[in-house]
């Protein structure tokens, strides 16, 4: 047996350190697999026997004082064994250099030959890796494919481990080049484009005239359209060549036939005009370059407005810890990166800071502001034995808490994958659209050279004119753009807004879905009411007194994990009464539960349950009815066939439940109740609630089969739930929601998931869908739109009856902004409330 | 005679489209070699463009985005569900499932990059 020691060196800050340590350490008896993370300035080795003394004294010898982080007793790895079936443990890249998983590396001879391999990649300055995580990091300007090679070339795996932080930092920082770039290329194309559409603006010439000066001008100007083509839209010409080749077509193929169609056109004017009939020696190089422009500047304004829709993913990454104040066995603290948290580790959150990871508190007690999460503003109160989750932020006091879900597990990370995934997602309203956008531009080329080759037939003089004006503008007045992004870009807007108020929508067909529904179905506990049921009233028969029924009731229900049993352990509790003896305890679910109390049988349940045991139940029936009059639960005691008590349990409503359900009214919804609940007390707290329809006495596996029956009747069906014990009957509704208090909801149970108690969460993400899809159609009606009647106009449909014909350059700029435009209505669902008092989409 | 060349030109273009974006079966995919496959998303494609692996056997893409426009910033896989955001200039695994028989089309978010994983 060894034992894993990580020991933690602040002193160490170099590769000079680490040599001097290792050499420190190496000779030592019974210390191998040393690891060392100069990062994170970690020392990880194993040592037989598990005495660390000696390591600490050689380490303090050679200059380098040590802290023992953690000690993990565990079997040895066989020497020379290196399974590359090791998984990679990924963890956070602290934000500089790269950091790489590694597979296959086992000891200190792998991570030796690992760390060399890794200095020799050209650009790199410094590479070290730890054993303990399986990571290496690596500082300098290496690539990252050279790197993961050079591992590899070694015999060992890597990949590079994707830190969402440090990638949104490297893709805002590409895309700010490609604006910059973008807007270079406007003001590039637009330099030239703009004057030669002022001088034909104002009368100015655009004809060639066959030896003349003119021919020389055009000449010069044909030159310098060409070397705005190569250089603001050279990427359209080489994106449209490398589609071609692999048979597919994009927006860069309609850029560069359409606008190197116009250049080609005037050059043959310019250099062989005896080609043309004398009135089509026209020239379009204006044309060429004012394209060029206006689908730069759409693009660079385009990059813009899509970084404001995806600021919801920008705001719920800035909510993590960069690090973590941890509490050391014998009371000392110390920051640390939060990639070195480990779950088991000690924290301490001080006021106004946030909590780095996922955790239980310890000591302490404070509010904590979930909001930012779970979107419910009035912070929480948390002491010892409360979670806590990452992300939220410690309001007063402080807090120590021990680490249970750190990196990718913790609830935040969580949140961020399920966001960024359903972001992408696509409802299937998109379907069409996309289609049409998997065909559009070669459909548009025929269309475009059918056009052509009319107006070349049929048109009046200059047939050659018209026919490239018409060939032009068509190809460059089409926007796939405009159709590709009108689903994806309202999904992104719409899912991101819905996170901010803690609605978790896994996938776009759930948020399409839910903007049709036509009846929701509660479930009672937990959802319309709190789930924390109290008992009300005790009644004890047979000479029974009530104290005798609340024991022997606790004593039944101790085995027992229904809320309605704590309820009553609880009474029992704050009584003084000390539960009796029962044993051979047998729970029946939906029913009750049972035992041996001496040498009787008893039984705690519903009535129904008893009646079909036989138990005469009469004598409790006014009682009963007195309790389910006020919405609470009667359960029924009872000793052999007797019945010796009931008591009332009551579960309270929530107190935004009614106004929640006024609001499903209020969408048109049907609203209806299910529970296993007896049919009075259902019916009293339907009424309060202002339910619709309450189903009652239903068993939890028969609720899937309700949801069954009421899509059957062609309702569109949500069913609302705990995530957990109504998990079939969501699965089985035609969207499912996992409703919870705080974070510790099941993220991953339904379709939509409330990160909040409250049932205003279910109308709010309705109306989140409702105006998504509402902006998707918006979108979707606009692109075909534009196409379906801009690509007519731009082939001259117009022109037999008004004489008009769109120019190229009014194509382009109308182009370039269709995008733009569905870009911005997108964002509009930013401004989106989701609350009663109104919508701003 | 102009005129019959310039249609017979425009003509051809057209059956030339046809054929090219249409009716042309791609032939030369590439192979998956142990499960894994690196797809280059630059200039508006992806290469490889066309894909053959077997069915029944998972398979690891991994994707280098090069293009920082936002359009090549999804990855989406038709019929498995997949839709992956792509960081810039680092390389990107998409670990699939053993699939079964069957063309996937896999496409950015605006349909523009287009790819066929061919399972057979």
């Amino acid at each position: 047996m060894s034992t894993l020691f990580r020991f933690s060196i602040p002193t160490m800050k170099c590769g000079g350190c680490a040599r001097k340590i290792r050499a420190a350490l190496e000779p030592l008896a019974g210390v191998h697999d040393i690891a060392i993370d100069i990062s994170g300035r970690v020392v990880e080795l194993r040592i037989d026997g598990g005495d660390s003394t000696p390591v600490m004294a050689a380490l303090a010898q050679a200059g380098y004082p040590a802290e023992t982080v953690s000690a993990d007793t565990a079997l040895e790895a066989e020497p020379g064994h290196c399974s590359i079936d090791d998984p990679p443990q990924q963890i956070e890249s602290g934000g500089d250099g790269m950091r790489l998983a590694i597979t296959g590396a086992t000891c200190a001879s792998c991570v030796r030959t690992i760390e060399t391999a890794l200095s020799s990649v050209p650009g790199v300055e410094r590479a070290s890796m730890n054993l303990a995580d399986h990571s290496a990091h690596v500082l300098g300007a290496a690539s990252p494919q050279d790197l993961v090679a050079a591992v590899e070339a070694v015999g060992y795996g890597a990949s590079v481990v994707e830190d969402d932080n440090s990638l949104e930092e490297e893709r805002e920082r590409a895309e700010q080049q490609l604006y910059r770039r973008l807007i270079r290329d406007t003001w590039l194309a637009l330099g030239l484009g703009a004057p030669l559409m002022a001088w034909m603006v104002f009368g100015g010439s655009m004809m060639v005239h066959a030896g003349g000066a003119s021919q020389l001008v055009w000449l010069l100007i044909g030159m310098l359209t060409l070397a705005v083509l190569v250089f603001a839209g050279g990427r359209f010409f080489v994106g449209a060549w490398k589609a071609a080749v692999h048979h597919n077509a994009n927006m860069d193929t309609l850029i560069a036939i359409g606008t190197g169609t116009a250049w080609v056109y005037s050059m043959v004017s310019v250099l062989a005009p005896s080609l043309l009939p004398e009135q089509a020696r026209h020239v379009y190089f204006e044309a060429s370059a004012m394209i060029i422009g206006f689908i730069n500047l759409g693009l660079a304004l385009e990059l813009r407005a899509r970084g404001r829709a995806s600021q919801a993913i920008k705001r719920l990454l800035g909510l993590r810890a960069t690090t973590a104040r941890r509490v050391a066995d014998d009371g000392s603290e110390a920051d640390i990166d939060i990639a070195q948290v480990t779950t088991g580790m000690r924290l301490r959150v001080r006021p106004g800071e946030k909590i780095a990871v996922d955790g239980v508190v310890e000591s302490g007690s404070t509010l904590v502001d979930e909001s930012m999460l779970t979107g419910e503003p009035v912070p929480v109160s948390k002491q010892a034995g409360d979670a806590v989750s990452a992300g939220t932020i410690n309001q007063q006091g402080s807090l120590v808490y021990r680490a249970t879900r750190v990196g990718k597990d913790t609830v935040l990370a969580q949140i961020i994958a399920l966001v960024k995934k359903a972001q992408g997602s696509r409802p299937p309203i998109g379907r069409l659209a996309d289609r049409v956008s998997a065909v559009f531009v070669p459909v548009v080329m025929l269309v475009a050279i059918g056009a052509a080759l009319v107006w070349f037939n049929i048109g009046p003089e200059p047939r050659a004119s018209y026919a490239m004006v018409a060939l032009t503008t068509v190809l460059i007045i089409a926007c796939p753009c405009a159709l590709g992004l009108a689903t994806p870009m309202s999904v992104m807007v719409g899912v991101g807004k819905a996170a901010e108020s803690g609605i978790l929508i896994r996938q776009g067909e759930a948020l399409q879905t839910a903007s049709e529904l036509t009846t929701i179905i509660l479930d009672k506990t937990g959802t319309i009411t709190e789930g924390k049921p109290s008992v009300t009233k005790v009644f004890g028969y047979a000479g029974w007194s009530e104290d005798d029924v609340l024991a022997l009731a606790a004593a039944l229900e101790n085995a027992s994990e229904h809320p309605l049993a704590f309820a009553v352990m609880e009474a029992a509790r704050e009584r003084g009464l000390n539960a009796a003896m029962v044993s051979d305890f047998v729970a029946e679910n939906g029913k009750g539960v049972q035992a041996r109390y001496h040498d009787n049988l008893v039984r705690i349940g519903n009535l129904r349950w008893l009646r079909d045991e036989g138990v005469d139940a009469d004598a409790g029936s006014a009682d009963a009815r007195s309790i389910t009059d006020q919405a609470g639960t009667p359960l029924y005691l009872a000793l052999d066939k007797a019945l010796i008590g009931v008591i009332g349990v009551r579960d309270q409503i929530k107190p935004d439940a009614h106004a929640a359900v006024a609001r499903m009214h209020a969408r048109g919804l049907k609203v209806v109740m299910i529970t296993g609940d007896v049919r009075g007390t259902a019916e009293a707290i339907g009424r309060e609630a202002g339910i619709d329809e309450v189903i009652a006495e239903v068993l939890p596996a028969d609720k899937a089969s309700h949801v069954r029956a009421l899509r059957d009747r062609g309702e569109r069906v949500a069913m609302v739930g705990d995530g957990i014990n109504d998990a079939p009957a969501l699965a089985e509704a035609d969207v499912g929601f996992a409703i919870g208090t705080g974070t510790d909801v099941a993220i991953e149970s339904a379709g939509i998931t409330l990160m909040r108690g409250s049932l205003h969460g279910v109308v709010d993400a309705i109306a989140v869908s409702s105006a998504t899809v509402r902006n998707i159609r918006q979108n979707l009606v606009g692109a075909f739109l534009y196409n379906v009647l801009g690509i007519p106009v731009a082939a001259g449909l117009l022109y037999p009856l008004t004489g008009l014909m769109f120019s190229p350059v009014i194509a382009g700029l109308a182009m370039s902004l269709s995008s733009v435009t569905v870009v911005s209505n997108a964002n509009r669902l930013r401004l989106f409330r989701a609350n009663p008092d109104g919508e701003a989409v | 005679m102009t005129t019959i060349w310039v249609n017979a030109a425009g003509l051809a273009a057209m059956m030339m489209i046809v054929w090219w974006f249409w009716l042309w079966k791609p032939r030369n995919a590439v192979d998956t070699k142990d499960g894994v496959i690196d797809i280059r998303v630059a200039n508006g494609t992806y290469t490889p463009a066309l894909i053959d692996s077997p069915a029944g056997k998972p398979l690891t893409l991994r994707v280098l985005r090069e293009d920082a426009s936002p359009c090549a910033e999804y990855l989406i896989i038709e019929g498995l569900g997949i839709s992956e955001t792509l960081p810039i200039n680092r390389l990107y695994t998409v670990k699939l499932p053993a699939l079964a028989a069957g063309e996937y089309r896999f496409h950015c978010q605006m349909n523009m990059y287009q790819g066929i994983l061919r399972v057979h």
